[in-house]
C-alpha cells in the first residue's frame, strides 16, 4: 500500500461520498420523473418525489438520537463516573475542535462503540463495557477518535439523508407498482394526445423495471457509502490522535473477538464493527457496512 | 442581451468572491478560537500550580529551588502581554520545563508520593498537559488551514485585498527545549 497521508485519504474519502450522494440524488429523480412520465407528466412525478423525500426527511430529522441510546440500553455517565473515559473523550474533542459530546456506557460484554446526532452540538458518543475492559488508554482514544470523526464530519447526517432517499425511491416504486396492478389495461388518460400513448407505454415499461430494481440499487449506493464514511472515520481519526497505531490495535482486538450483541439492522452501521458476529470482520463484497478489519487496519499502518 | 449577460456574470463573480472571503473569515475565526482554546487548558494549569507547590513543600523542604522555579515560571507565564505570541509560547514553554523537573524531583519522595492528595492533583496535571497538547496541536491544524487557504490562488488575490496575514504556528523557539529532559539521579 503506497505511503498517503491522511489528508490524502480524508480528501479521496470525500470525492467519493460526493458521488455517491450525487447518484442517489440522481436515482431518486430519475425515477420520479419516469414514474411521472408513465402516468402522462414526468415533472408531477419529480414535485411528488420531492414532496415524499422532503416528509420522511423532516421525520427522521427530530425523531432524535436519544431513541436510539434508549434501544441499545445505555446510560449516560458524568466525569466521576468514569473519569480516565471522559478525559479520553475530551482530549479528542479539543483535537478535533468539537464541543464535548454526551457519553454514555452500555453494560454489554461485546466489545463496541457508536457515535449518534446530526451536528456536533447535540452528538453523545457510547462505548461497551465490554470494550473498556478489552482496550488499552491509547486504544479507547483511538476509537473514541474514530466515533468522534463521525461528528464532525457529520456522517450521521449523510446517513441519515441517504436512508430517507432510499426509503422515497422505495416507497415511489411500491406505490407504481401497485398503481399498475390496479389500473389494469384501461388507458383512459392519452385521450387529447395522439401518439402520447405510446411514449407513456415506453416510460411505463422503464418505469416497472426501474421499480424492481431501484431498491437494490439504492441498497448497494447506501452500503457503499457506509464503507467509505468508515474509512474516512479512521483517517480523521488519526488526524486528532496523531496516533494510528492505538486505533489500529483496537481493531484487531476487535477482529478476534468472538462475544455476541444484540442490535438492530438499522442501528449496525453506526458501529465502529458491525454487531452481528458474523459481519464483525467487515466484507470485501457490496452488501457490507463495514469495509474488511484487515483492509483498515492494513490501511491505518501504511500511514506510519 | 448582451448587457444581461454582462450582469450576469458580474453578479456571478461577486457571489464567488463573496464565498471565498467568508471562507476566509471563517478560518481566521476558526484559529483565534483555537487560541483561545489552548488558554482555557493553560489556565487550568496555572489554577492547579499553588496547591501542588503548597502538597509537595509539606513533605520536600529541600526542594525549595525547584519549587521557587515552578512559581517564578508560573507568574513569568501569567503576566505575558496579551498579543505578544512569541513571549507567550517562550513563558509557557519554561513552565512545562520547571514542572517536568519537580516531577522527577517528586520521584525521591515515596510519603509524598503516597499522599491522596498530591495523586489527585498529579493526575488533573497530566490530564491538563495532555489536554494542552491537544490544544495546541488543533491550533496549529486551524492556523495551518488558514495559512495554506489564503496562499492559494485565487484566494490570495482577496487576501493580499483585504490584509488577511499568516499567524504563527505554536513552536518550540528554543532548540535547547527539544532536547529530552536529563534525569539525574
Amino acid at each position: 500500500m503506497a505511503r498517503r497521508t491522511f489528508q490524502e485519504l480524508i480528501a479521496a474519502n470525500k470525492r467519493n461520498s460526493f458521488i455517491l450522494i450525487a447518484g442517489m440524488f440522481a436515482l431518486l429523480g430519475v425515477i420520479g420523473a419516469v414514474f411521472g412520465g408513465a402516468y402522462g407528466d414526468p415533472r408531477v412525478g419529480l414535485i411528488a418525489a420531492g414532496g415524499v423525500a422532503g416528509i420522511v426527511f423532516l421525520i427522521s430529522w427530530f425523531s432524535g438520537g436519544d431513541i436510539l441510546m434508549a434501544v441499545n440500553g445505555a446510560h449516560e455517565i458524568r466525569k466521576s463516573d468514569a473519569p480516565q473515559l471522559w478525559n479520553v473523550v475530551e482530549e479528542m474533542a479539543i483535537a478535533a475542535g468539537l464541543p464535548m459530546p454526551r457519553v454514555f456506557i452500555i453494560d454489554s460484554d461485546a466489545p463496541n462503540a457508536f457515535a449518534t446526532g446530526v451536528d456536533p452540538q447535540h452528538a453523545a458518543v457510547a462505548i461497551t463495557t465490554g470494550l473498556l475492559e478489552k482496550l488499552k488508554r491509547d486504544e479507547v482514544q483511538g476509537v473514541m477518535a474514530h466515533e468522534l470523526a463521525h461528528v464532525r464530519n457529520f456522517d450521521i447526517r449523510y446517513s441519515m439523508l441517504m436512508a430517507v432517499m432510499a426509503g422515497a425511491i422505495v416507497l415511489l416504486s411500491d406505490v407504481f407498482l401497485r398503481s399498475l396492478w390496479f389500473s389494469g389495461g384501461s388507458r383512459r388518460r392519452s385521450n387529447d394526445r395522439d401518439g402520447g400513448g405510446a411514449i407513456m407505454a415506453v416510460f411505463m415499461l422503464i418505469g416497472i423495471v426501474l421499480a424492481i430494481l431501484s431498491p437494490v440499487i439504492t441498497a448497494l449506493i447506501q452500503l457503499a457509502m457506509s464503507r467509505q464514511r468508515e474509512y474516512l472515520a479512521d483517517a480523521s481519526a488519526v488526524e486528532f490522535s496523531r496516533n494510528p497505531e492505538g486505533l489500529a490495535s483496537a481493531l484487531e482486538k476487535l477482529a478476534s473477538d468472538k462475544s455476541p450483541m444484540e442490535a438492530n439492522k438499522a442501528t449496525a452501521a453506526l458501529y465502529i464493527v458491525n454487531p452481528k458476529l458474523g459481519l464483525r470482520g467487515g466484507g470485501t463484497d457490496w452488501f457490507s457496512t463495514h469495509p474488511p478489519i484487515q483492509e483498515r487496519i492494513v490501511r491505518l499502518r501504511a500511514l506510519n | 442581451m448582451v448587457w444581461i449577460i454582462l450582469l450576469a456574470a458580474a453578479v456571478v463573480l461577486f457571489l464567488w468572491g463573496m464565498g471565498l472571503y467568508n471562507g476566509l473569515i471563517g478560518r481566521r475565526k476558526q484559529v483565534d478560537n483555537a487560541w483561545a482554546q489552548i488558554d482555557v487548558q493553560l489556565k487550568r494549569r496555572y489554577d492547579l500550580i499553588p496547591n501542588l507547590v503548597e502538597t509537595v513543600k509539606g513533605y520536600a523542604k529541600h526542594e525549595s529551588g525547584v519549587l521557587e522555579a515552578v512559581t517564578r515560571a508560573r507568574s513569568g507565564a501569567m503576566s505575558v502581554r496579551p498579543g505578544d505570541t512569541g513571549a507567550k509560547i517562550a513563558a509557557e514553554t519554561e513552565l512545562g520545563s520547571a514542572l517536568k523537573g519537580l516531577m522527577i524531583q517528586v520521584e525521591a519522595y515515596p510519603d509524598l508520593k503516597a499522599n491522596q492528595n498530591f495523586l489527585a492533583l498529579q493526575e488533573e496535571l497530566t490530564g491538563t498537559e495532555n489536554k494542552i497538547s491537544f490544544a495546541r496541536q488543533h491550533y496549529n491544524d486551524s492556523a495551518t488551514n488558514y495559512n495554506t487557504a489564503i496562499a492559494l490562488f485565487p484566494a490570495c488575490l482577496l487576501a493580499g485585498m483585504f490584509n488577511f496575514r499568516d499567524v504563527d504556528l505554536w513552536q518550540i523557539a528554543d532548540p535547547v527545549e527539544r532536547q529530552a529532559v536529563k534525569v539525574q539521579f
